[in-house]
């Protein structure tokens, strides 16, 4: 065969369709979500601002949504967003370092960065709804 | 095959891009500011739950606050802004289209940033 009409044994990008999840892969995936879902959440406090800077009134109306079951909802996941990309994202400055590549490592941040963003939302929740 | 850069250019190792590593550095710098201010953020916003009109317009109007508060939002806006751009050029494949979203996301991020800034300023000076 000439080696123009060799076929070409070139390595194939993994396909998600028939790819096993992996904890590093899905964490990998939600560092990208949580920060895309984050830029809309720092308009979200902007607007908490321009808010607070009008009438009470106009405030008043923006605190209802975010006391109804929606906006609760939202402010969770907002939050929940926010612990993750802090926890995974102190993960990856590490990893700019040069510390935590062994394979091992990187499952044991991965499951630290898990268990942080979880515990750290629960608990503002359940100190929060102490406080309304 | 020889080398066809030149040995500024080579010492330099910005490669074809010619801002190299800007972008990254940049968004390492930022992540690492926000790393103190996202925790304090955090704790006040969930100390302010339930808090009304008042309380969060005294709150946000002590100098501790007005200052972290607007680097916050203008560091967090510059990091999203820097995240969204990688993202946009990832997914958005049509060069023109691809420009067109980066630069409105920019417009967005500068604008939202102003406006926080002068609403911070506002409640802070009473106006």
């Amino acid at each position: 065969m000439s080696a123009a009409h060799r076929p070409v044994n070139r390595p194939l990008s993994p396909h998600l369709q028939i790819y096993k999840p992996q904890l590093t892969s899905v964490l990998s995936i939600l560092h990208r979500a949580t920060g895309i879902a984050l830029s809309v959440g720092v308009l979200y406090l902007v607007a908490w601002v321009v808010f607070a800077s009008a009438s009470a009134s106009t405030y008043a109306s923006f605190q209802g949504f975010n006391a109804s079951i929606l906006g609760r909802i939202c402010l969770g996941g907002w939050l929940f967003c926010l612990y993750y990309h802090l926890a995974n994202g102190i993960r990856h400055l590490f990893w700019d370092a040069g510390y935590g590549f062994d394979l091992k490592d990187a499952y044991r941040s991965g499951w630290l960065v898990v268990a942080v963003s979880l515990i750290a939302t629960a608990l503002s929740w359940v100190v929060g709804l102490r406080l309304v | 095959m020889s080398d066809l850069r030149s040995p500024l250019a080579r010492a330099r190792g910005l490669g074809s891009a010619h801002d190299g590593l800007h972008h990254w550095w940049a968004q390492r710098v930022t992540a690492v500011a926000l790393v103190p201010l996202v925790v304090w953020f955090a704790v006040s916003l969930v100390m302010l739950s339930g808090a009304e009109y008042g309380a969060v317009r005294a709150w946000i109007s002590s100098s501790l606050a007005m200052v972290l508060l607007t680097l916050t939002i203008v560091v967090g806006l510059h990091h999203a802004q820097l995240g969204m751009q990688v993202v946009i050029e990832d997914y958005v494949a049509r060069d023109g289209l691809k420009l067109a979203c980066i630069v409105a996301m920019r417009f967005l991020a500068v604008v939202a940033g102003l406006g926080a800034i002068v609403a911070i300023l506002r409640i802070g000076f009473g106006g």
